[in-house]
């Protein structure tokens, strides 16, 4: 096919195609009849802020972990079906990390190392934000160390032979590297689904609305700041740095990065280290916010990953940012509406929806970071 | 007059070609006013000309003139930002692809796209209209297999005869993505005449074919238009242009520069600059 | 041997039609492309064969294993071989696989256990039922790139199985009638077995008495020292290889067709098909619901045999198992497709397990290795601890091979093969036919 034009991001902002004015329209609709439901009583407003807040935290993982997918998707041109394993791995290293620190002398180390395999044992080290900061802190930089030293050698070994070979192509391959990946895992931690944190030992706050209140605790907010950090600091590099600006040149033009200095590999080094790095701090996060780790704790969000990136317009950054942002609110805020079971139904609906009808994005339209 | 608007049937296309033969003055071909941008590049601005039934009109002018973006613009391959097309006296802006090539009106790619992993003769078996086997449960019905089979043999035929034309039936068997660059160009002009048009646009057909063969595929042209063919021919070699096209119509940064006989264009000032000033860009 | 001589016949009524039907299974028998499937077949039975007197199965447990092997293989060659007409000719990258088989089995469900229909109505329904979604799938998705194609069809797949598995659709009323999808244990009510009923007066009594030709047939394999439940699995395997033929001169027809050079000129370059006049929205339509409805027919040939139907049987990773076996044989290639169906689901899929079973029958192992930690214990607990997780090392084996084949041999075992889409053979100018 021929390739599309690809809009001037304000040109295309301003532009008011009918598409995106449906979209506009379908959104405003929801919202009245949310303020609807709120003021018949339908709907209590610290129910609304319960989702809303849960929608923020899983947003903020989600535009997170989006970060590194958008980036392989413009920089590699491709769709990467290993990024949401990435993230398991990167969740179950760190893990084992801040459980070897907390309970070392007191366990066995193996037991320590497999989070507590086969015999459960987070209520003995009750970990939390609180109790074991530097703990936390150590298997964080853990996870973003291995996700980041993972992808690099993943790169090596099965994207860069790779290099001159269709988008397809690479897709596929990302699918392998995913079963494979996630089934290493499994094949060291057995399936299963070990508690990390200590729930009693999580500082919670009930936060008044209304009649009600809803409750904030410390390891969402944890995940708020710290992503919200990284997300800044991204935004620092992209900008501030001459490696950002080879990035988001290659992410427009490979030829355009040369004028740089970059090389393209070297570029596409600081890609897999950059995203993956923060893929793996997404996984981490999600296992602290969540309370345990998971097989598939990557793998079931992928797809919620891709939904934020497209909503985004594929390939942009920020747009995966406030894309990730978007869904994980809409996704909460659906049991309003839908069964809660229906979440990611919710999600992938509205990518679909997007895919089709305004395939660049409805936030961007730039395919550059 | 050679056409009424409702015509689509091929064999009253037919005959009217062999009726008419010669150039009778009627356009077959009007563009008007095209438009088309690529984020900040204009690239088709405003450009307009007629063909004329039964001639074989150049289209030429610098590189980046916009002349095959127009040709995707004609053929409904690219959608224009403004202006229309008239072919055959329908107007035929924003009509998908494949309705224009039903209509008659078909065109090959400067850069030739062979259907790489498919032999040269299921390159040139695709191209006929409307066969029989097209439809799935004709194909895979028993019973109902033997008509398709028997009006492939028949286009079997026909398709040999073609690459027997363009000297590439030694081919026939390849995979077309193993062709030479100049073979390929063959293979896409086989692959348009199999589909019995009207009219054809070719976009630098010659680029990459030998002199020899340069030569025939000219005669086999001008056949063609005796015939009541109609071509539109961009073109690179002067020589091919001055000696082979009439009238030529000259583009320069995607609009018309002028239009004319050989040789008044040959003598235009417009014409000497707008070459001079896109090899100096260049 | 051709449809050309199909012709002939049908306009001389009363020729000699035996010669021809005599002459045209020969000439299908002698094709070289079937005896390369069967020797494929024959290689990997004699590997299990060997594998399993080495390991000491007795006489039964060899046919079972065999048996098993073959329903693996028929059953991936279906799945793949409609996923070849859909990626490998028009270049449709479907990864959403998973959610039509799944479609397909649920409303056999539905059709036969909830509403009450035959069998064969019941799959005709349900595979008209998964063409319907099939189209309604293609339909808006044709304007998609290959990748976003991929991302719509996995998550439609996915929102599938979040349907079939919530607790809102366990139970509902549709059209009158109260029928559901079970939630996630799947809906009540074991699927009919169709061999069942070959074999059986009343298969789903108690205790099913045989009918005459059970009797027969489960006293000829007595012969052989073969149980009557492996003797049913060989008949089920043997049912299940008739419909690999089906599905195999169906799509060989399909795709050796001016239909299915259309197909292919559409993976090729589909603004060239456009230009050259056809209308590719129709052809892509059309092959999308073809194959949607042959992985929904492979479904519920497939989980008959079981009975049961539950969600799981649905993950994504069924999608890319049958990816991996069509990689194996080589995309666009009909021969292909059965092969890699019968490489993956006997050697990838079925050989670790058959090598599970006879690992532990063999190593009776003192102390069960329950971490990777007590697997490095000895030689013993390492093996036992290995096969103990075989289901997860295979995938990973899986996930290797895909991404090794992919990067050196991204046309399959077979290598490029030259499968003509044409209804004659075109090289033969003086009319010799296919
Ligand atoms: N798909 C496209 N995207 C962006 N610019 C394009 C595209 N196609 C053509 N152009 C630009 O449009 C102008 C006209 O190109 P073209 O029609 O190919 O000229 P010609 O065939 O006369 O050499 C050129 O400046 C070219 O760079
Ligand atoms: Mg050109």
């Amino acid at each position: 096919m021929v390739e599309q034009s690809q809009d001037h991001w304000l040109g295309s902002r301003l532009q008011t195609d009918p598409l995106t004015a449906g979209f506009v329209v379908i959104g405003v609709l929801f919202f009245l009849d949310l303020l609807r439901r709120l003021a018949t009583g339908t709907v209590r407003p610290d129910t609304v802020a319960t989702f809303l807040w849960s929608g923020i935290v899983f947003g903020m993982a989600i535009g997170l972990a989006g970060i590194g997918l958008a980036m392989t998707y413009s920089i590699l041109q491709f769709a990467n079906f290993a990024h949401g394993d990435l993230i398991t791995a990167g969740a179950f290293a760190g893990w084992s990390s801040t459980f070897v620190i907390v309970g070392f002398g007191n366990i066995a180390m193996e037991i320590l190392l497999l989070v507590g395999q086969p015999a459960r044992i987070s209520s003995q080290l009750g970990i939390s934000v609180t109790t074991a900061p530097l703990a936390i802190v150590v298997g964080f930089i853990v996870s973003v160390l291995f996700a980041a030293g993972l992808a690099v050698g993943l790169d090596r070994v099965v994207f860069r032979p790779m290099r001159d070979q269709s988008g397809i192509s690479l897709l596929i391959a990302s699918v392998g590297v995913a079963l494979a990946l996630r089934h290493l895992i499994q094949f060291i931690y057995q399936p299963s689904t070990p508690s990390v944190v200590h729930d009693p030992e999580v500082p919670r706050q009930a936060i008044p609305v209304g009649s009600g209140s809803f409750t904030i605790d410390a390891h969402q907010v944890t995940l708020v700041v710290v992503a919200l950090g990284l997300m800044i600091g991204v935004h620092l590099l992209l900008q501030y740095t001459k490696l950002g600006t080879a990035m988001r040149a290659m992410a427009d033009n490979e030829d355009l990065a040369k004028i740089t200095g970059i090389s393209t590999e070297r570029v596409v080094l600081y890609t897999w280290l950059i995203g993956g790095g923060l893929t793996g701090a997404a996984g981490y996060l999600l296992a602290l916010e969540q309370g345990f780790l998971d097989l598939t704790l990557g793998w079931d969000i992928l797809l919620v990953i891709f939904a934020g990136v497209i909503l985004g317009g594929i390939g942009s950054i920020y747009g995966a940012i406030v894309g990730g942002l978007t869904i994980g609110i809409v996704s909460q805020l659906s049991i309003v509406w839908l069964p809660s079971e229906f979440t990611t139904v919710a999600a992938f609906v509205i990518m679909i929806a997007v895919l089709l009808v305004r395939p660049n994005g409805i936030f961007g339209g730039v395919t550059s970071v | 007059m050679t056409t009424t608007a409702t015509e689509q049937d091929t064999a009253s296309a037919e005959e009217s070609r062999t009726a008419t033969g010669e150039s009778t003055g009627d356009p077959i071909l009007q563009v008007r006013n095209l438009q088309k941008r690529f984020g900040g590049v204009v690239a088709v601005d405003g450009v307009g000309f007629e063909v004329e039934q039964g001639t074989v009109t150049g289209l030429i002018g610098p590189n980046g003139a916009g002349k095959s973006t127009t040709f995707d613009l004609i053929t409904g391959v690219q959608n224009a930002d403004g202006g229309q097309v008239i072919f055959d006296g329908t107007d035929i802006t924003g009509r998908r692809p494949e309705q224009i090539a039903n209509r008659g009106l078909v065109r090959t790619f400067q850069i030739a796209r062979e259907l790489s992993e498919m032999t040269v003769l299921e390159n040139v078996m695709l191209a006929p209209p409307n066969q029989l086997g097209e439809s799935l449960w004709r194909s895979v019905l028993p019973g109902f297999r033997g008509g398709v089979s028997e009006q492939e043999a028949e286009l079997r035929e026909e398709a040999w005869e073609t690459l027997e034309f363009f000297a590439i039936d030694h081919l026939a068997g390849e995979y077309a993505g193993n062709l030479s660059g100049g073979q390929r160009k063959l293979l896409e002009m086989a692959r348009v005449f199999m589909t019995d048009p009207d009219m054809i646009l070719l976009d630098e057909p010659l680029a990459g074919v030998n002199p020899t063969l340069e030569e025939k595929l000219l005669d086999r042209i001008h056949e063609l238009q005796s015939e009541g063919y109609t071509f539109l021919l961009v073109e690179h070699d002067m020589n091919v242009v001055m000696n082979h096209c009439d009238p030529v119509v000259v583009m320069h940064q995607g609009k018309r520069l002028m239009q004319g006989a050989p040789e008044e264009v040959r003598q235009d000032e417009r014409v000497l600059e707008a070459y001079l000033g896109g090899e100096v860009e260049q | 041997m051709s449809d050309g001589d199909a012709q002939a016949d049908d306009t001389t009524p009363g020729g000699d039609t035996e010669q021809s039907v005599r002459d045209r299974i020969w000439a299908v028998a002698s094709a070289s492309d079937i005896r390369l499937i069967a020797v494929t077949l024959l290689a990997i039975y004699a590997i299990f064969l060997f594998l399993g007197i080495v390991g000491g199965l007795d006489a039964n447990g060899l046919y079972s294993s065999l048996e098993r092997v073959t329903f693996f293989a028929a059953v991936y060659a279906l799945v793949v071989l409609a996923l070849n007409l859909q990626w490998g000719y028009a270049g449709l990258f479907n990864i959403g696989i998973a959610g039509f088989m799944a479609i397909g089995l649920y409303s056999m469900h539905i059709l036969t256990v909830q509403i009450g229909l035959a069998y064969p109505i019941g799959a005709l329904g349900a595979v008209l039922i998964t063409s319907l979604f099939g189209a309604l799938v293609a339909l808006p998705a044709l304007r998609l790139r290959a990748d976003y194609l991929a991302i719509v069809t996995l998550a439609f797949a996915e929102i599938v199985r979040s349907i079939l598995g919530s607790q809102r659709f366990a139970e509902f009323t549709f059209a009158g009638f109260d029928i559901g999808f079970g939630g996630a244990t799947g809906p009540d009510g074991t699927l009919p077995d169709p061999v069942k009923f070959f074999l059986y007066k009343h298969p789903y009594s108690l205790r099913p008495e045989p009918n005459a030709f059970g009797e027969f047939y489960f006293g000829l394999f007595d012969l052989f020292i073969i149980d009557d439940s492996t003797a049913e699995g060989i008949l089920y395997a043997l049912f299940l290889s008739l419909f690999v033929g089906l599905y195999y001169f169906l799509l060989v027809r399909t795709g050796n067709s001016p239909f299915g050079r259309v197909l292919k000129a559409i993976r090729e370059d589909e603004t060239v098909a456009k230009a050259l006049g056809k209308d590719t929205r129709k052809f892509k339509i059309t092959a999308f619901a073809l194959g949607s409805a042959l992985m929904g027919l492979a479904a519920i040939l497939w989980y008959t045999k079981r009975g049961g139907v539950t969600p799981t049987n649905f993950e994504p990773e069924v999608t890319f198992f049958v990816f991996v076996a069509l990689i194996i044989g080589g995309a666009g290639s009909n021969t292909g497709s059965v092969i890699g169906g019968i490489v993956f689901g006997a050697l990838l899929f079925r050989g670790p397990v058959f090598i599970e079973r006879i690992i532990n029958q063999r190593l009776e192992a003192e102390a069960d290795p329950t971490t990777i930690f007590d697997a490095f214990g000895g030689i013993d607990p390492f093996i036992v601890y290995t096969t103990d997780n075989l289901s997860a090392l295979r995938v990973v084996l899986l996930g290797v091979v895909l991404v090794i084949l992919i990067q050196r041999r991204p046309e399959g075992l077979l290598g490029k093969r030259k499968e003509i889409a044409s209804s004659i053979d075109l090289e033969d100018r003086t009319g010799g036919e296919n």
